[in-house]
């Protein structure tokens, strides 16, 4: 229900790169202090346009072809680059393929199952795939559970690998993997959990959220909004909880083989740059 | 009893003899090593440091990758869980590690653990800080927590290596009677000859990556 019949504001190219003027500014103010953050901000700033201007043209082409395969295509090129993400910011990784297989199947969880059953049982447009809800809900999915699943398989393998001693001599006396780690698997599914516990926490108070946001200022109303906001912030908490569970179980199976040895060899160090 | 069961019962109880039985093991590049204890028995093994003592008794407690065949009272490591075995095995590594703040929460029962056996005045050591022990506290404390499990095979790396000469006496003679009276089989890691020749009955030496006998 649109409250607004106004059209709504469009952005044209000369207010953008007002924006962009802004960022310049700080550019050249960090860089004359030394931050040496400059050219990252601004090589990713160049990056957000232009993939933002690309993804914006691809929707006007999905929403007009308007078919399920080729939401299912995106989805699927969405999770396989969420996928990668996830195993490209870990410091300590399994090695092998297999870091991006449990980096792409937990957020197969996460994102791709929780968003079919939102879009399925929560949502029920007419066509449960129509890319309008589709895309945004996938999209957002992925990008807030790619971080708590990045987070606990980080705190996870590099909890694993500061403690190894401690967690062999524990097999030394004979406890199970699963006990001997308890503890840092309860530590790592608590680091990924607590940004979306803190953002709930916040929501609407501190911070309005983007999506909520965005509808707001398309002219819906806030209690429209309201409501598409608070299903989005459940179904990420529930991505976030069980795509960690399932990292961080996908994880320790890897570093612990059929005699329950510790293989602290299947991990391996890399420089994050 | 019949003809089967009186030919089991003879086969059980040769084999019961060798508490420890190695065959094969390999690890690593180490050549292939084959050796018995017997019950209430205790193996002497010296060897030049790096020469992969340590590395023995970490592929008998099934803790590294290893090949090979290892059976305690003719019972195949592979018919144990990891846990299992390892809980029948007490290895007692060179290097103590706690990792709860209180030293009776290594225990899983604390009924079979007297102090004063050990060497502690106190009696309720069992309720200290591990952070507040010192080395050769935690060393004997560690000695403790492992025969509380009442392990068949003790694998001990450089048992006393901390202890003063006091104490090293003692945790000689807590090995000796546990030996002797659970029938275990005991490898005792040393670098200390003279203790060797006190605690052991067998000897065997790691030299250029394989098990020899030993002669002087």
């Amino acid at each position: 229900m649109k409250i607004n019949s106004e059209e709504i504001i469009t952005l044209s190219n000369d207010r953008i790169i007002l924006a962009g003027l802004l960022i310049l500014v700080l550019g050249f103010f960090t860089w004359r202090s030394d931050l040496d953050v400059a050219k990252p901000l601004l090589v990713s700033s160049l990056r957000m346009v232009i993939q933002l201007f690309l993804i914006g043209l691809i929707l006007v082409y999905i929403f007009s072809i308007n078919h399920p395969l080729l939401v299912l295509l995106i989805g699927l090129i969405m999770l396989l680059v969420a996928g990668r993400e996830v195993s490209a910011r870990q410091k300590y990784s399994i090695k092998g393929l297999w870091s991006y297989g449990i980096g792409t199947c937990s957020m197969f969880v996460s994102s791709f199952a929780v968003s079919i059953f939102g879009l399925l049982a929560i949502i029920r447009a007419e066509n449960w795939w129509d890319p309008r809800y589709a895309i945004p809900v996938l999209g957002m999915l992925l990008g807030n559970t790619m971080t708590a699943v990045a987070l606990s398989i980080d705190r996870f393998t590099a909890n694993v690998w500061n403690d190894r001693e401690m967690i062999e001599a524990r097999l030394i006396i004979g406890e199970t993997s699963r006990v001997a780690i308890k503890d840092i698997v309860r530590d790592s599914l608590r680091s990924g959990l607590m940004p979306v516990i803190n953002s709930m926490a916040i929501a609407g108070i501190v911070s309005l959220p983007g999506m909520m946001t965005g509808q707001i200022l398309a002219g819906n109303s806030p209690n429209d909004a309201v409501r598409y906001q608070i299903v989005i912030w459940l179904l990420i908490a529930v991505g976030c909880g069980f795509g960690s569970m399932i990292a961080v179980k996908m994880v320790s199976t890897k570093l612990f083989d059929d005699r329950e040895r510790l293989r602290i060899d299947r991990i391996s160090l890399k420089s994050l740059n | 009893m019949n003809l089967r069961e009186f030919s089991c019962a003879c086969y059980n109880s040769i084999l019961f003899f060798f508490v420890l039985q190695v065959r094969e093991l390999r690890f690593l590049d180490w050549n292939s090593m084959s050796f018995t204890v017997d019950s209430g028995q205790c193996l002497g093994l010296s060897g030049q440091s790096g020469s992969g003592k340590t590395l023995l008794l970490r592929a008998i407690a099934d803790l590294d990758l290893n090949h090979g065949e290892v059976s305690i009272r003719d019972k195949k490591r592979s018919s144990f869980s990891g846990p299992n075995w390892r809980k029948k095995i007490g290895y007692l590594p060179a290097e103590s590690k706690w990792w709860h703040s209180l030293v009776g929460q290594h225990f899983d029962n604390t009924e079979n653990f007297s102090p004063e056996d050990f060497g502690f005045s106190n009696a309720s050591i069992i309720e200290s800080e591990v952070d507040k022990l010192s080395s050769g506290e935690k060393q004997r404390l560690a000695l403790a927590r492992l025969l509380s499990g009442l392990p068949e095979v003790l694998l001990l790396d450089e048992p006393t290596a901390n202890l003063d000469p006091h104490n090293t006496n003692l945790v000689e003679g807590l090995v000796n009677d546990y030996r002797n009276k659970h029938g275990a089989a005991v490898i005792w890691v040393a670098h200390n000859e003279s203790q060797l020749v006190r605690v052991s009955q067998t000897r065997l030496l790691m030299k250029n990556k394989s098990l020899l006998s030993y002669e002087n």
